[in-house]
């Protein structure tokens, strides 16, 4: 493929994905500084999570790119999560 | 024409898949350091809350809204070059180097003041308190300082961007070094948007 048929992502869809990450941003501000105990932490990085999903996606172009890039992406956060949980039945239980 | 005439090599997949391959390597890397942060948060909770409220929220708010912004102007600077437009792709490129340069200037201040108030590594402040607090601002300083490295090296490697722009390597046909740059830029956002709440918020 040359490189002058790949996919122009509009300045309107990343201005918008910008604007909803800011608000997401200042949204995760605001949600920490309620005394929500654990809910907090939960609520953070589910907030990060979602903000990462819309970096991946769009400004890194694995909704416009081949899936062979997502599937991978997906790939190495399962291998981080058995890991993560892995090392948690030795500290866990 | 001689059988090894020399040919330009140009493969814009596969760059970007090694890219991709590169990426994933740092994610495994930065992954390991968020599971021992688990790991000790897991076994000291009340320390990193009470060690966390030292640090303060809207540096870190600010920061992490310039370094969303700087992805966007780099992710619009490849669409730029793509739409032929030179100057565009060179002003948005400035921006995200003058962006990443004043991120790090709140991190010269933000550690400043840290250690200032004798908060770092094997300080005598540090050793006063338990063995938690230790533990989160050795985990912030070496997590955070990675990740200033890593945009450190960012602003090289967007400088020679500019450069290659400039002197019309990088072009609206082979931009791929430009989007790799923009993807290494993209991960080192995302690991931010992990530290800052891990860090900053949660406590």
């Amino acid at each position: 493929m040359e490189d002058s048929e790949h996919k122009i992502v509009s300045f309107k869809t990343y201005g918008l994905v910008l604007i909803a990450l800011i608000i997401f941003t200042l949204f995760s501000v605001y949600v920490t500084r309620l005394d929500l105990g654990n809910f907090s932490i939960a609520a953070a990085l589910t907030i990060a999570g979602l903000k990462s999903i819309l970096v991946f996606s769009i400004f890194m172009h694995l909704f416009y790119d081949k899936k062979m890039y997502a599937l991978m992406v997906l790939g190495v956060l399962v291998v981080m999560t058995i890991v993560l949980i892995i090392t948690f039945l030795d500290y866990g239980y | 024409m001689s059988e090894y005439a020399e040919h330009d090599h140009y493969d814009h997949e596969g760059s970007k898949l090694g890219m991709w391959l590169f990426i994933f390597t740092e994610l495994l890397f930065f992954g390991g350091l968020f599971i021992v942060y688990a790991v000790m948060r897991y076994k000291n909770g009340t320390a990193f809350e009470f060690a966390g409220k030292e640090l303060d929220v809207f540096i870190g708010t600010l920061n992490t809204i310039i370094l969303l912004v700087s992805s966007a102007t780099i992710a619009m600077s490849i669409s730029a070059i793509q739409m032929e437009k030179k100057n565009l792709t060179m002003a948005l490129l400035g921006v995200t180097l003058v962006l990443a340069l004043v991120f790090l200037v709140n991190k010269y201040f933000e550690w400043g003041a840290k250690i200032d108030h004798g908060l770092y590594p094997g300080s005598a402040t540090l050793q006063q308190f338990g063995h938690g607090e230790t533990l989160f601002f050795g985990l912030y300083y070496f997590m955070t300082g990675l990740h200033a490295l890593h945009i450190v090296v960012g602003i090289a490697l967007i400088l020679i961007m500019m450069v290659k722009v400039y002197k019309k390597k990088i072009y609206k046909d082979r931009f791929v070094q430009l989007e790799n740059i923009g993807l290494y830029w993209h991960l080192v956002d995302i690991i931010w948007i992990f530290l800052f709440p891990l860090f900053y918020l949660i406590a």
